[in-house]
């Protein structure tokens, strides 16, 4: 039974914010008054109210050597505080951590590159922060000016790189660093998606091959659920799940999302003039709840309700998924008499779209009631906007980018 | 798998730290090495500027001082190496304590990303002013050289208050620069210490001058101390005052203890304050 590489128990850390007192004055009078009251220590009325915030309380967790914990939660979470917190850089307010191994971390890219400096001198001054030796740093420097890709540009001053190179060359140093526990936070934001696979690749040998242990935060759920096996979801300084890494990221998306709030209701004034029309229309998950959120493998279900008061023989529904952009990615249709009627001239239904097919993005639907060649009767566009979540698709990294609506399993060959 | 096992706690002293500190040796060596390359970037006589400045300032000092003022000096040595000889720490003490007690607000982004013993950061500025320093002490031989002046038996003891020197620097700007962290205010004060410094201590004058009985009293000064045993290494026949020269000594252990144990104390705030 091997000890854990990381352990906290009951970790805190509180920071004093100052407010100052806003006070109100009539007159100048008042304000000369208070402020000589104060000066005099007179006055009962404190100048500055303190308040108490704590960016982490009861943090306990623990990581085995060789895992690959992902560290999840929206802005202002606490992900970066821990970090700092296991780095050494600031000091906990209550409780313990253990660590076994040497701890690298990776916060902030091209930490203490100088701007005058050569990318040759960089490498030497950031490899030797980071806590390589300079004979390590002599022995890797080919490795990582090649990892790099800026030979050409070894002897320039980095203030003339552009930002890409010198997030390459930041990176390169970091990569080689050989502790037992990495932790990295969010720096793989930057730079191009390239890179960005070069650089989970790295890690994963990392931690694949030589068993190191790494700590992640990031943003992108797609490439936590590619490098990470388990992972703690923070929300307001405490962890509110942590375990496998699909459950968490999916806890995570799940409660990040407005429920209800993309349901298409039918306005009062409409009623008046439309004869046939939708009720209401809402999203679905597997699970049934209402959401618009959803991982990429789940399904996404639409419910709705219309009422038909004037029935033609080809009455239709008609749905349009269509992209941001509104581009129709999609239509399906379905004659009305396939629905069954639950009230009066009322009709119910749901259709289901498939799961891992919508490409991760946002997307939103358009209804139509219609007969062919006589009338629309209704049309309600740009309803139940919903966002696919990338959890673990080959594309993740290109999250943000245009890469289609659809993911598709072509069958390949090499010949 | 046998790793050291590391503990943080809130208000743990880490018996870690003097470890690290050896650890991370090749830091005091590579921040200094970075300031000195930084200095002379995109300059066209680049390094020679360390020497050509030092170089400009003897010729001006013994010029003035010299020949136009003719000023008196003890002994038979001349006045410009008597000058000389309190330049020559004085500069180093003045440019470490400047460049030091603002090192660790110049170094924010390091601090505040980056784990290693802050200790390092106001030591490699020291060491950058000792670097200076050795270099216009090769210019004090060539200045002897001129003069045709051969130092005395003493200057065997010169390492010792070139330590003295480093000593004081240190320590005074370690409690300094830790201060300086949270109360902003030392940024401002310091200049100003410093160039008061320049007239209080015996730079342009001899200690001698000063009345026996407030000897020890002026001795406070810790870079009085310091200078004094310069000169007398340097020069030679001028008798050493010894009350004055540990009375000094003394004022820079106590400030080298109060510096250490201030600087350990608050180093783990830094992060939270700069």
């Amino acid at each position: 039974m091997s000890y854990p590489a990381i352990k906290t128990e009951n970790l805190s850390k509180k920071f004093v914010i100052d407010h100052e007192v806003q006070e109100r004055y009539l007159s100048l009078r008042d304000v000369i008054a208070a402020k000589a009251k104060r000066l005099t220590g007179r006055s009962k009325v404190p100048k500055n109210h303190k308040e108490d915030f704590y960016a982490l309380s009861n943090i306990n967790f623990e990581v085995n050597p060789g895992d690959r914990l992902g560290i999840i939660g929206r802005n202002g979470a606490g992900k970066s505080t821990l970090l700092k917190i296991l780095s050494r850089i600031t000091e906990p307010t209550t409780g313990r951590i253990t660590i076994r191994g040497r701890v690298a971390s990776l916060l902030e890219v091209g930490t203490g590159f100088h701007p005058e400096l050569t990318g040759r001198e960089n490498i030497f001054l950031n490899g030797a922060i980071l806590g390589m030796s300079r004979a390590e740093i002599r022995s890797k420097f080919d490795e990582i000016v090649d990892f790099a890709e800026i030979e050409k540009f070894l002897d320039t001053p980095v203030k003339r790189y552009s930002s890409g190179m010198y997030v390459r060359l930041a990176f390169a140093v970091a990569a080689h660093l050989e502790p037992e526990i990495l932790v990295v936070d969010e720096v793989l934001a930057v730079g191009d998606a390239q890179f960005q696979q070069k650089c989970l690749g790295k890690m994963q040998d990392v931690s694949r091959n030589d068993g190191r242990t790494v700590l992640f935060v990031s943003h992108n759920m797609g490439v936590i659920a590619q490098l990470c096996n388990r992972a703690i979801l923070l929300n307001k300084g405490i962890i509110e799940a942590s375990g496998d890494v699909n459950t968490v990221i999916d806890q995570y998306i799940s409660g990040s999302r407005d429920s209800g709030e993309n349901t298409y209701r039918v306005s009062e004034t409409a009623l008046d003039s439309k004869r046939n029309y939708f009720n209401t229309i809402y999203t679905t998950d597997r699970s049934g709840r209402v959401t618009s959120d959803f991982s990429f493998d789940d399904q996404v279900s639409l419910k709705f309700q219309f009422t038909i008061n004037e029935m033609l023989p080809n009455l239709n529904i008609g749905i349009g998924f269509q992209d941001k952009l509104q581009n129709r990615v999609f239509t399906v249709l379905k004659p009305v008499s396939y629905f069954k009627n639950i009230t009066g001239n009322t009709f119910a239904g749901t259709v289901t779209l498939p799961s891992s097919v919508i490409a991760p993005n946002s997307y939103s639907f358009v209804f139509v009631i219609w007969a062919k060649d006589v009338a629309l009767y209704d049309s309600v566009e740009n309803i139940c906007s919903v966002r696919i979540h990338d959890n673990g698709t080959d594309l993740a990294v290109y999250e943000g980018f245009d890469y289609g609506s659809i993911i598709v399993n072509p069958i390949w060959r090499n010949d | 798998m046998n790793s050291k096992e590391l503990i943080i706690e809130p208000g743990r002293s880490e018996k870690n730290y003097w470890r690290d500190l050896w650890l991370y040796r090749e830091l005091f060596y590579i921040l200094s090495w970075r300031d000195i390359k930084v200095r002379y970037k995109q300059t066209v006589i680049g390094a020679a500027w360390s020497v050509v400045r030092p170089l400009l300032t003897m010729i001006i000092f013994t010029y003035i001082f010299g020949r136009v003022a003719k000023l008196p000096t003890e002994g038979h040595a001349p006045y410009a190496i008597m000058v000389y000889a309190a330049m020559l720490p004085w500069q180093f003490f003045s440019s470490a304590l400047s460049e030091a007690s603002i090192s660790l607000i110049g170094n924010t982004n390091l601090i505040t990303k980056i784990y290693f013993p802050r200790l390092i950061i106001p030591a490699s500025s020291v060491i950058v002013s000792l670097i200076d320093f050795a270099i216009s002490f090769g210019l004090m031989i060539v200045l002897m050289a001129w003069y045709r002046f051969l130092p005395s038996w003493q200057i065997v003891f010169l390492p010792l208050f070139i330590a003295m020197a480093f000593l004081a620097s240190f320590g005074i700007s370690l409690y300094i620069t830790a201060l300086n962290v949270k109360y902003r205010d030392f940024r401002y004060i310091i200049p100003f210490i410093v160039q008061f410094g320049l007239y209080i201590s015996p730079v342009g004058f001899s200690s001698s001058v000063i009345p026996n009985k407030w000897r020890i009293l002026y001795s406070i000064n810790p870079m009085v101390g310091v200078i004094d045993g310069f000169r007398w290494s340097l020069l030679g026949e001028q008798k050493m005052y010894w009350p004055g020269f540990f009375t000094s000594l003394a004022v820079i252990l106590i400030f080298c203890w109060v510096g250490v144990s201030y600087f350990r104390k608050t180093e783990k705030t830094f992060a939270d304050n700069i």
